[in-house]
């Protein structure tokens, strides 16, 4: 194992320190090393999920003989696109576990990480706009007090006192109440990513970019290796963290995910003054919004129907979306949009991800979390290194890929109608 | 934005017309099947990155589905066909090969 030096700490000291030298001597966040020829552990993809697998697996279990490869750069897929909604209010018991263990790890993980992962708990409401949602919603609080997730109803005067921008009784959808969750809110993606990777890269992991894994190698039903665009790399355990690719990484070993990959797609508006400092989700009519710490509103909707490995979506959704949010809030309607972008989602027929293991011995997958997974990475990271190292965690058994067969799914597809 | 021939109507249409339906060529398990083979059917997709067989449905045209095939990777479209098939057109499968020699073929 390759012994680094130890980390500077982040902290105003060091900000005075370096001020020293005019901050030209800021050592490297992570280090860039050439692939060893054999790890203990080998994860794909070095997005949040995988960086937050091999940081607890350091952490919780004293793995640290662990590489992750990633194709691009680190948190260049998924997680340095998404629009950093971070909530637990799910429906299902299973879900509110993971999500909720997400939200409360997310709560001092920039002192864990000695990184600042702006995690801004601000609040986050999803709007009841018809009686089906008012009665679904209720029913989500009800559950989620039983859970030991703090969530609450509140009617359409709360709303407006939460988020005066806001047009209560738009033409076609009024605002009938809303799910409120206090403590859900956003945190700054690339930090997550980026203080994870730091964080692995100290403790002597090897975080290795621009390095495509292209096959895996399997003796008698186990897994052996990859081999990559750097060349072999060995390995005892293999997990695969690689959200919309996810189905072509299955497909090198030889099985099949119930996942099919989408386009989903968010824009920014040009930075305005502090006007809403909540998250605002409208499912019924396809859109939310929240106001980054630079003044841009972050905007997001639906994904396209049809498979999708491009990266860029289809027009008429980000006009559906806008179209969506412009009723909600007249206000926004002459503001300039600034950029727009997509992902390629990883969807499940419930919705719900699959942290699992596999048809291949000693691999596993973590994949699914489709629309939604950014506000689960610290909670999936946790429950994905205990389910590599010890073969089972309590906080996955439920999302094995062979809930489907089994029909024991984990029906979120009613309590989230929208994309987040 | 995604553009595809009706092989029914004729029609031209645009993505706002038509509906996506998933995978095509699905072949179906039921009554006496094993799990496995169930599963297999009902939920696990190939989800290829490249060439893909899947299913539309003309939904504000003539209202019937229809299968095309796609490039995942670049949204090239090569040519869609009508339903009534278990297999893609040998001649759309050689048009594909042309294009993309290093495809595998249809499985
Ligand atoms: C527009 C948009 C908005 C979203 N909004 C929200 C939101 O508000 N809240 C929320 O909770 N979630 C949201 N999400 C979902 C969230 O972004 C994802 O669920 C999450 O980031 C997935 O993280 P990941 O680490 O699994 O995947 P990724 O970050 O995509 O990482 C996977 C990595 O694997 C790499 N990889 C793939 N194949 C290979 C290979 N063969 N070899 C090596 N590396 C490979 C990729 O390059 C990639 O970096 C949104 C997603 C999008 C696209
Ligand atoms: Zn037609």
């Amino acid at each position: 194992m390759s012994i680094t030096r130890a980390m500077k700490r982040y902290s105003a000291f060091a900000i005075a320190r370096e001020a020293m030298s005019y901050h030209q001597n800021w050592e490297e966040a992570w280090r860039s090393p050439a692939p060893k020829p054999k790890y203990d552990v080998v994860i794909v993809g070095a997005g949040g999920h995988g960086l937050a697998t091999a940081y607890y697996l350091g952490k919780n279990y004293g793995i640290t003989n662990v590489a992750v490869i990633e194709k691009g750069w680190l948190g260049g897929g998924n997680t340095g696109r998404n629009t950093t909604i971070i909530r637990s209010n799910y429906l299902q018991d299973p879900s509110a576990a993971i999500y909720e263990k997400a939200r409360s790890l997310f709560e001092d993980l920039s002192q864990d990480l000695n990184y600042n992962v702006m995690f801004s708990p601000r609040g986050l409401l999803m709007l009841a706009q018809t009686h089906h949602e008012v009665r679904g919603y209720r029913r989500t609080v009800y559950a989620n007090n039983l859970q030991g997730v703090a969530t609450e109803w509140i009617e359409p005067k709360r709303v407006k006192e939460l988020v005066p921008i806001i047009n209560l009784d738009g033409p076609r959808y009024p605002v009938l109440g809303a799910l409120y969750q206090a403590r859900g809110g956003t945190a700054r993606h690339d930090a997550v990513a980026w203080g994870y990777a730091r964080a692995c890269s100290a403790m002597g992991m090897d975080i290795i970019q621009q390095c495509e894994v292209t096959g895996i190698r399997s003796e008698g039903g186990k897994v052996v290796g990859v081999n990559t665009t750097k060349g072999a790399i060995d390995c005892g355990k293999l997990g695969l963290v690689a959200a919309g690719h996810s189905s072509v990484l299955a497909d090198m070993a030889g099985f099949r995910l119930p996942i099919e990959s989408l386009a989903l797609q968010a824009l920014v508006s040009e930075p305005i003054k502090p006007c809403m400092d909540v998250v605002v989700m409208a499912n019924t009519v396809h859109g939310y919004m929240s106001q980054s710490d630079k003044g841009e509103m972050v905007i997001g909707g639906g994904t396209d129907g049809f498979n999708n490995y491009t990266q860029r979506g289809s027009f008429h959704h980000v006009e559906e979306t806008v179209r969506a949010l412009i009723e909600t809030f007249p206000m926004i309607s002459r503001l300039k949009m600034l950029r727009q972008w997509g992902g390629i989602v990883d969807m499940t027929g419930d919705r719900s991800p699959i942290l699992s293991k596999t048809p291949v011995e000693n691999l596993f997958v973590n994949c699914g979390w489709g629309t939604g997974g950014f506000k689960a990475i610290p909670g999936s990271g946790w429950a994905m290194a205990e389910l590599m190292a010890r073969g089972h965690s309590p906080l996955t058994e439920e999302f094995s890929m062979y809930r489907f067969r089994e029909g024991k799914f984990i029906d979120e597809s009613v309590a989230a109608g929208v994309a987040h | 934005m995604l553009i595809l021939d009706c092989p029914y109507c004729g029609v031209k249409a645009e993505e706002t017309e038509l509906q996506a339906g998933g995978e095509a060529h699905l072949k179906r398990y039921g009554p006496g099947s094993s799990d496995e083979e169930f599963d297999g059917y009902m939920f696990m997709r190939k989800n290829p990155k490249g060439v893909h067989f899947e299913r539309w449905r003309h939904a504000y045209g003539c209202g019937k589905w229809f299968l095309a095939a796609r490039c995942t990777a670049t949204l090239e479209v090569f040519g869609t066909y009508p339903a009534q098939t278990s297999a893609p057109p040998a001649d759309l499968q050689a048009k594909i090969k042309s294009k993309r020699p290093n495809w595998e073929g249809y499985k």
